[in-house]
């Protein structure tokens, strides 16, 4: 009977095996030939490689990956790897001597400088880019074309957890349309942000939304539900411009301001737009090199095109060149006292 | 007489008998058609996700997707790291987890006195089998990241895969077991009775029958390993590579960053670009042949073993 059974089961495995490979044999084959041949080739150019270990913020992650892409190009041996485990995470790793350059949505907090300062880590914090937070809301909403941030918090705030659930319950004008609303999770920095900039209170928010760590999930969400309002990053916004609406949002001097490149860059897209760092270990950029090369190579204005490749706003030229003064003078510690970067104007720091 | 009166009671209990038996037909077809129904529930859902996936991702399949490193531009990207970096580690994986999930359970099963102490070890290895993914993530962070850094290097493919043989071992444990238990008691009585010893009743008789069903739970250990993205992230595992571990030093090569397939199809789902999203079809289409090859492999190893046996 067993083995009747075995016989049996390695006849459909293998007859599985069959369909799924028809088409496909040559792919199950050749990457054993692939793998053998870079491989041998990358370890012919062994030598001396140096690795420099990048790691945080998902929000920062493109951006590196890019960079990281290019400047190995240029470096055959430099390997560069760029890890995701957020800004706190990255944070963690980046003050136990673990990372050389730790990405990050948000400055540094007291507690994880604290942390760098008992491991004898001191850091150059640099802004790499600029991001803006987009308020999207379905294609058929044809009520909302500008939101002010206090509007915005009375949708978010926790005192709003099962009350305000229409709406017209935010402007009276508005439609008695169901108000379903969609963002990131609570462990992103985008949230953190949104949250502080809309409610005042960083990570205060109602609990009765729908959070997903994949932005992908709150385009779809927003995309099916007509009464829905959903925020992401403004790489997410670019990439679904055909199937989603953008908010305007009323900036600090009553102008309303769709989000874009120029207003992210130059400042008119506030609260909602924020930068976003790099922090770079002083003690690896002495010892290793790369690690120094690889964080000029992040602000050279030569290679801003690829920031913007990836979704993101480039720094101005006048603050790329601060920022280079401030990574070559290795300026330690960090240039947001209180922690946050809401409504700080960035030229006014470095 | 006693022929009729036997009729009698035959037919007399026939009547009732045949009422009964209509009900239990009934009983049966419904039961038939209920399983068939969860065959079919199964099957469907599995025909329209390996559809769906195909329809994604077989025209993205190429030669320079398998050969390409990953890349920002989607058309550019492929899996060449992710692809060697699954190899690399399940190799291991299988290496480390054989031996000490076999041993363990070939001790436990033949050598073991039947104590207290041997049954509350039976009980945890039966639970840990069950014990959600990301805990041995936390648990190969804290020993094979931190702890073992001098050894393992880091966040390397060999705590990758000492993660994963962790996370698989209970299951090879207690396949082994039940392979040998499945072994009739009369075959190690006769090898005793003729002065053979333990380890001999165990290597020449016990293990050659228990080997099928022991390679049997091995497979469908590594198949759950391979797809595993959990604990590696919880390693750190999530990360952008784009160069291979050297081949020509081993040492060095099991120490080095990795990916794995699993990993890079979550990171490409996560992106903006709807591109990206073609590549994770096509990147699950790859993960899913390599599973079928490793198990293909495995079962031609079973039946070549279960023909000497």
């Amino acid at each position: 009977m067993k083995r009747q059974f075995l016989l049996l089961l390695s006849g459909v495995l293998a007859l599985t095996l069959a369909a799924c490979a028809g088409g496909e044999t040559d792919t199950t084959t050749t990457p054993e030939d692939g793998t053998t041949d870079t491989a041998t080739d990358a370890g012919a150019e062994d030598g001396d490689v140096a690795y420099v270990q990048v790691d945080g913020s998902s929000t920062v992650f493109p951006i590196s990956e890019a960079m990281a892409e290019e400047f190995m190009a240029a470096n055959p041996n430099v390997r560069v790897t760029v890890g995701v485990s957020g800004s706190g995470g990255g944070f963690k790793k980046f003050c136990a001597g673990e990372t050389d350059i730790s990405n990050a949505s948000r400055p540094i907090k007291e507690s994880e400088i604290e942390l760098c300062q008992e491991a004898g880590i001191e850091f150059v914090e640099i802004p790499v880019a600029f991001d803006g937070i987009s308020v999207v809301v379905n294609p058929e909403n044809d009520w909302a074309e500008c939101l002010t941030p206090a509007e915005l918090g009375a949708m978010w705030e926790p005192a709003a957890e099962g009350q305000v659930s229409n709406w017209n319950q935010i402007k009276p004008e508005y439609p008695d349309q169901e108000l379903r609303l969609y963002g990131p999770g609570t462990d992103s920095g985008t949230y953190d942000y949104f949250t502080e900039a809309v409610t005042g209170e960083e990570g205060e928010s109602r609990g009765d939304y729908t959070a997903s760590e994949d932005d992908n999930v709150v385009v779809q969400g927003v995309q099916a539900d007509t009464g829905g309002l959903g925020f992401f990053g403004f790489a997410y916004y670019e990439e679904n411009k055909d199937i989603l609406k953008v908010v305007g949002i009323e900036n600090k001097d009553g102008e309303c301001i769709i989000p874009s490149e120029e207003a992210i860059a130059d400042g008119t897209y506030n609260p909602l737009a924020r930068p976003i760092f790099f922090y770079v270990s002083k003690q690896a950029m002495a010892e290793k090199p790369a690690v120094a090369d690889f964080a000029a190579y992040q602000i050279d204005s030569a290679n801003t095109n690829l920031i913007s490749e990836v979704g993101y706003v480039p720094l101005p030229a006048d603050l790329i060149a601060k920022a280079q003064t401030r990574l070559q003078d290795g300026v330690a510690g960090t240039m947001f006292e209180d922690h946050s970067t809401l409504g700080v104007k960035l030229s006014d720091k470095l | 007489m006693t022929y009729q009166n036997e009729g009698a009671e035959t037919t007399g209990s026939t009547s009732s008998f045949e009422v009964n038996m209509s009900t239990r037909y009934k009983i049966d077809t419904v039961f038939k058609y209920a399983t068939w129904a969860a065959v079919v529930v199964a099957i469907v859902v599995l025909v329209v996700l390996l559809v769906d996936v195909a329809v994604d991702g077989l025209p993205r399949l190429s030669w320079q997707f398998l050969s390409s490193m990953p890349s920002r531009k989607p058309e550019e990207a492929g899996l060449l790291s992710a692809l060697v970096g699954t190899v690399w580690v399940m190799i291991l994986v299988a290496l480390i987890c054989f031996p000490i999930g076999v041993g363990a359970g070939i001790f436990l099963e033949e050598f073991s006195k039947d104590t207290w102490f041997s049954r509350a070890i039976e009980i945890n290895i039966n639970n840990l089998a069950g014990v959600p993914s990301i805990i041995y993530g936390l648990l190969g962070l804290q020993v094979f990241v931190r702890w073992l850094e001098p050894v393992t290097g880091g966040r390397s493919i060999l705590t990758g895969a000492a993660t994963l043989a962790l996370l698989v071992l209970p299951i090879v444990i207690v396949a082994t077991r039940e392979s040998l238990r499945a072994v009739p008691d009369s075959l190690r009585q006769a090898g005793f009775a003729l002065g053979a010893t333990r380890w001999q009743v165990v290597r020449e008789h016990v293990f050659p029958l228990a080997l099928p069903g022991i390679l049997t739970g091995t497979i469908l250990a590594l198949s759950r390993a391979i797809g595993e993205t959990a604990p590696l992230i919880t390693i750190g595992a999530l990360t952008f590579i784009s160069f291979l571990p050297p081949l020509d030093n081993p040492i060095e090569g099991v120490q080095s960053p990795f990916t794995v397939l699993p990993i890079q199809v979550y990171n490409w789902v996560s992106r903006p670009q709807a591109e990206f999203h073609t590549n994770a079809a096509a990147g699950i289409i790859v993960l899913m042949v390599v599973l079928l090859a490793m198990n293909a492999t495995a079962v031609i190893l079973r039946n070549k073993f279960q023909k000497q046996a």
